[in-house]
């Protein structure tokens, strides 16, 4: 903890840009700590595939990202209400032939429902964390987790983990009865992460051409404010002063990414708010976010990397219609869009369908006939209710779409 | 029990529920207070008020995270249990309020003022919770906060026509999904073997959690518990 004792003092260090050095990095480094447990035979600590890149976080330590073998840490709200989200991430592997595992062994990290009703303790929430990790452990894959909300509860778990000891015992205990280990992975790694190291590849492979869009970025909160210290900085986007994870794959896509003076807000979300509260997530989604995005640049799109502010930011605007406000941009995530500059097929594979807020003005502005591949859609749809499919696969799936 | 200028004592907070005693609101304090993670989420307050500007529930309701840290620095035992009874669940969870430059974690504090609401089953609390619990259902038995059943038009009225199309059209729509632990799932938001559910469930039970689901809605404890031991015992 960085020691301040006058106002003055905090004033002096808020006029300066952050210090992009690890050597005067204000926090410690928790990956230090985690070895010198494991050197104590505390925990085990999974090292990072070979397969790995390199990047710099935000004062400037380095985080290693895995290409592949990774273990999929799949998100709820994701799989639950945008499938597309899913889908795109695992496409997006497909399309490069990486290795990754879509395991059967996961269960949610379970931080939604602590954080809109805490019905749970920090042990309990410990045990599901590591439970999983050592699901991961035990296929020798990697774990890449998909949703913003799990990343950061995971590192403060993480951090609770290695300054509690009765918390670690306590947690062992339970492991013991499962018959895991207590392991922890080297480095906690958010799927757009993957997305931010992989987007040249991306550009490489890209088919449509998006150089006429503009979009907004909403970086989400769990990603880059708790446990800040670990989320993707770098000095070519915004001076490295906000998380470049997001902006640099739109930019590396072509995309033009247009400020607006609330991108620090949250979304809205709240957790509780929006599952049974919804008239705060409304208000605070239309009026802080999407309406100042319209006022400020009138983006095409906005794009996030977290389910429940591609929810909350998607869904909200539909109510707000009644009360006149300026709504109405489509809301994805950034694997969404990359996987369609791609050629993925907007039904089979991003699934646009799943999502609320008119998203044909943009696929026209693309100039994808989106009712060709809707239609097209449909006629998997029909060979489903006839009993002729008993599903969509990746055989489907796979196959970029040549626009014509 | 808004505050007035006949009742405002300006320094000292009122006592706004004099339904509880001084003891019970002490000692609900030092439940938070001894927490152990209580000391890596308040060093001090120097009232700057960046969490506050940050902070998307002080825009719309008269909460400050600020206060909470303030009061809980003070050891203002009634404002405390005013926070934990009237303003803990505005929190968006968000934390934002990290940016705060002396190193506090006012998101965390409200999470532990909400444990504790919780476990000892406050009646303001179960009031707030009263439509949530069919959430925690899934959650506890599934292992998933959401899944695609819960895309009804009777409990998302305001996300539009379509919420009526996804529940219309959901049996065929997640068939049509090339994600293989997706696919044809309704009930959860992916396929979790057995095995894991189990596990699950024994973390709950053997790190008191379903103790607090009794504290908080017995009928739901009841309900899970039921389910959970009788899945236990068949191994």
């Amino acid at each position: 903890m960085n020691e301040m004792t006058t106002v003055e003092e905090i004033l002096e260090r808020k006029s300066h840009a952050v210090v992009r050095d690890a050597q005067v990095a204000p926090t410690h480094d928790i990956r230090e700590s985690l070895f010198e447990l494991e050197a104590k035979g505390e925990l085990i600590v999974q090292r990072m595939p070979e397969n790995h890149v390199e990047v710099t976080t935000k004062y400037g330590r380095t985080k290693k990202i895995p290409l592949e073998h990774t273990w999929h840490h799949k998100s709820c709200g994701q799989c639950g209400h945008i499938p597309g989200y899913t889908s795109s991430i695992f496409w997006l592997h497909r399309q490069f032939g990486l290795d990754y595992l879509d395991p059967t062994d996961q269960t949610s990290c379970t931080g939604w429902n602590y954080y809109a009703s805490a019905t749970s303790n920090a042990a309990a929430q410990a045990a599901v964390m590591v439970r999983n990790f050592a699901a991961a452990y035990e296929t020798g894959y990697f774990p890449v987790i998909h949703c913003g909300t799990s990343y950061g509860h995971y590192k403060e778990i993480r951090e609770q983990l290695v300054h509690h000891k009765e918390l670690r015992d306590e947690v062992r205990r339970i492991l013991d009865k499962l018959g895991k280990p207590l392991v922890l992975p080297e480095e906690i790694v958010h799927y757009s992460e993957w997305v931010h190291v992989m987007r040249k590849k991306f550009a490489e492979k890209q088919t449509v051409d998006m150089s006429m869009i503009t979009a907004t970025v909403h970086p989400a909160c769990h990603y880059y404010k708790i446990v800040a210290e670990d989320a993707i900085y770098d000095p070519d986007i915004y001076g490295g002063q906000r998380t470049a994870t997001v902006t640099a794959t739109l930019e590396a896509l072509g995309i033009n990414v247009a400020d607006y003076s609330t991108w620090f807000d949250c979304c809205g979300f709240g957790f509780r708010h929006v599952l049974v509260q919804r008239d705060f997530t409304r208000s605070f989604s239309v009026l802080r976010k999407i309406e100042t995005m319209k006022n400020e640049v009138n983006p095409d799109l906005t794009v996030t990397h977290d389910t429940g502010c591609v929810t909350t930011l998607d869904k909200s605007q539909f109510a707000a219609k009644a009360h006149d406000r300026k709504v109405g941009i489509p809301v994805l995530s950034d694997a969404q869009v990359a996987a369609l500059a791609m050629g993925a097929h907007p039904f089979r594979v991003v699934q646009f369908h799943w999502h609320s807020t008119d998203w044909r003005p943009f696929l026209e502005k693309l100039g994808i006939n989106w009712q060709k591949y809707w239609d097209e859609f449909q006629g998997d749809l029909e060979l489903i209710r006839a009993g002729q499919k008993s599903g969509i696969t990746w055989e489907d799936a796979d196959k970029p779409v040549v626009y014509a | 029990m808004p505050t007035t200028l006949e009742n405002w004592n300006p320094g000292k907070a009122a006592n706004r529920h004099p339904e509880v005693t001084y003891e019970e609101k002490e000692r609900l304090f030092f439940e938070v207070k001894n927490d152990p993670r209580y000391e890596d989420f308040l060093y001090g307050c120097y009232e700057c008020g960046i969490c506050v500007s940050t902070c998307p529930s002080a825009r719309f309701y008269d909460y400050s995270p600020r206060v909470i840290a303030q009061a809980m620095a003070r050891e203002d035992i009634e404002r405390v249990y005013d926070i934990i009874a009237e303003d803990i669940w505005n929190c968006a969870q968000c934390f934002s309020c990290l940016r705060c430059p002396r190193g506090n974690n006012p998101g965390g504090l409200v999470t532990l003022l909400r444990e504790v609401a919780v476990k000892n089953g406050l009646q303001e609390t179960k009031d707030v919770l009263q439509g949530y619990s069919r959430v925690i259902y899934k959650v506890m038995l599934k292992g998933n906060q959401v899944s695609p059943d819960m895309l009804q038009p009777d409990f998302f009225p305001d996300w539009g026509p379509w919420v009526g199309q996804f529940s219309a059209n959901m049996p065929v729509w997640r068939k049509a999904i090339p994600v293989d632990t997706l696919r044809g799932v309704t009930d959860a938001a992916w396929k979790t073997n057995r095995k894991t559910l189990l596990e699950l469930y024994t973390i709950w039970f053997e790190t008191g959690n379903m103790d607090i689901i009794k504290e908080i809605d017995e009928g739901l404890y009841e309900l899970l518990a039921d389910v959970m031991q009788e899945e236990l015992e068949e191994g």
